[in-house]
């Protein structure tokens, strides 16, 4: 399949994340639209890791194989962010009983 | 490698003592001899000593500019643990945990001060970024503590995605991600590599909090505990924005007058904003945060000029601003109230306290004879001899000379108002050190050759 259909896909995934993050105001919808956001780029960089691979195959077997090396890093350090953020949430639920993010007007004077 | 290896090592071995020792005092001690120990193999690096040998396949490169840089985030960091050590105990209980986290970030710094591909560069700025977040909501009961950490955390995750989206961009359109490769080839500005470009400078401007990504900043360092937005609007910009100038010369610096200009406008609102606003503050703490994105601004000359003097100049500029804010801050934990009238009267009861606390504000300012002055002076110059933004270095004099106003209020407020006595818990010890720390400035302000040598060396 030509490269251009991946390319579509990832950006349209990316831009309804962004768009999620942009208008929803739950803070777990928005840390999904943030993971939307990452998958889109891990869909985007594989399919540029097989379009290397097709390219430079001929010189360099393992052209474009840091493409598929990098979507590892990126799955590893978004389930350190998910951990991360979901503690966060829930420290927050805690204190307020609620995960909108239109109570985070606190440090506004 | 060094640093980097053994600042790990070294946030494992904090979270055990927290473990096995219930002191704060021997907690504290671990810390400062792990900072020592880190300033030691990072300086023996520098004259050569690898103390492991690891291939890292050309993904990370030392070159005397980063460990130069390490060695001032390092050196900044014991400042900032021996005067502000005590005052972490009082933010929770884990304090071990702290400092762990602290040491994690501080090998994210290293990496971001010398990686060599953007696989290393993500994974430095996402080392710094995580440990943060934690820590901005350590004050788990204070809602303000927690709304910053969570704003902190979308927002910085949100910026995340844009950088993986700008890297792989990059990756599509270059077919590497090792920045000797991407800097090869045509400057041809192909659609798929501008929006990369486009979408890394904006991520890094967030990093940065350059306007108009800098809205998170004055909430996040409002909210978090005192002590640590004072780690992270010195020790935690000053690296992000090392890796900024990193990627922006390594890979593209080919392509430098194709973006000069939107970095320069960048600079100019950041400039602006953060002078502007934090002119309106009543809050010495917010008042500091708009102050660190209106220093944010100067630093970005940096890389609108993208010069030898620009790199020397941002080196020099992260040392004399770590030290004020640092110094400002030790003293700005001290205090009950925190609004401007909260420093009434504070040259009377705490005269040393007040005449370092002047000291430092001048060297934020820019007042000549500080190191403040000739860290702006070089950022300016540089600029003026890059030749194309003469009217940034105007905008940039006469948003130095807004600055002086908020800053003076401080001052006056300490020496000129009556005020009651407060009760401030500060030993000698932490007296002298600010007053070393004061000295300092003004020295590296009077002789400035001192450590512009130390970089010509470098370069």
């Amino acid at each position: 399949m030509k490269i251009e259909y991946y390319i579509v896909l990832s950006l349209a995934l990316f831009c309804i994340g962004i768009a999620g993050v942009l208008t929803r105001r739950n803070a777990i919808i928005i840390f999904m639209c943030i993971e939307l956001m990452l998958n889109a780029v891990n869909l985007l960089l594989v399919a540029f890791s097989k379009m290397h691979h097709l390219a430079g195959a001929a010189t360099n077997p393992t052209a474009g194989i840091d493409g598929q090396l990098f979507v590892f890093f990126i799955m590893v350090v978004a389930a350190a962010e998910v951990s991360v953020g979901l503690a966060i949430i829930v420290m927050m639920y805690r204190n307020v009983h609620s995960v909108d993010v239109n109570f985070l007007n606190r440090l506004k004077h | 490698m060094n640093a980097i290896i053994i600042s790990a090592i070294w946030g494992v071995v904090m979270m055990f003592s927290g473990v096995f020792s219930k002191s704060n005092a021997v907690v504290r001690i671990m810390a400062l001899t792990g900072i020592a120990l880190l300033l030691f193999v990072n300086v023996l690096e520098w004259n050569g000593v690898q103390l492991f040998h690891v291939n890292v396949r050309n993904m990370l490169s030392f070159d005397s500019f980063g460990l130069f840089f390490n060695t001032i985030a390092f050196g900044s960091t014991a400042l900032y643990f021996l005067l502000s050590g005590r005052d972490m105990e009082k933010v929770g209980l884990h304090v071990a945990e702290y400092y762990a986290l602290i040491f994690f970030i501080l090998c994210g710094i290293s990496i971001a001060s010398s990686f060599n591909t953007l696989l290393m560069l993500f994974l430095g700025i996402e080392i710094i970024s995580i440990p943060l977040y934690i820590i901005t909501g350590t004050d788990k009961r204070n809602l303000k503590s927690n709304e910053a950490s969570l704003k902190y955390f979308l927002m910085g995750a949100f910026s995340t995605g844009l950088m993986l989206m700008g890297i792989t961009l990059i990756y599509g359109a270059k077919g590497s991600f090792n920045m000797d490769d991407i800097s090869l080839g045509t400057y041809a500005m192909t659609p798929m590599l501008g929006a990369g470009l486009l979408l890394l400078l904006f991520s890094m401007a967030f990093k940065v909090s350059a306007a108009p990504f800098h809205f998170w900043t004055p909430d996040v360092y409002d909210g978090a505990p005192t002590v640590f937005t004072s780690f992270m609007a010195t020790i935690v910009k000053a690296g992000a924005f090392i890796a900024f100038l990193r990627l922006f010369e390594g890979s593209f610096e080919g392509m430098h007058p194709q973006w000069q200009t939107l970095v320069a406008i960048i600079t100019a609102a950041t400039l602006f904003i953060g002078n502007i606003t934090a002119v309106f503050q009543q809050s010495v703490k917010r008042m500091l945060a708009y102050s660190s994105i209106a220093q944010a601004g100067f630093m970005m000359l940096a890389l609108v000029a993208m010069n030898g003097m620009a790199k020397e100049g941002l080196v020099y500029y992260t040392l004399a601003y770590s030290l004020a804010t640092i110094g400002v801050f030790a003293i700005l934990i001290k205090m009950k109230d925190y609004t401007f009238e909260g420093f009434n009267g504070l040259a009377k009861h705490q005269p040393v306290l007040a005449a370092t606390n002047t000291i430092f504000l001048l060297s934020l300012a820019g007042i000549p004879a500080t190191a403040g002055f000739m860290a702006k002076f070089y950022m300016l110059s540089a600029a003026v001899s890059n030749g194309h933004v003469m009217w940034l270095v105007i905008l940039g004099v006469l948003c130095a000379a807004i600055s002086v106003y908020y800053y003076f209020r401080v001052i006056q407020a300490m020496y000129f108002k009556d005020g009651d006595t407060q009760q401030m818990d500060t030993t000698p010890g932490f007296k002298g050190l600010l007053v070393l720390m004061a000295a300092f400035v003004v020295l590296i302000g009077i002789f400035p050759q001192w450590i512009i040598d130390k970089l010509y060396n470098i370069f």
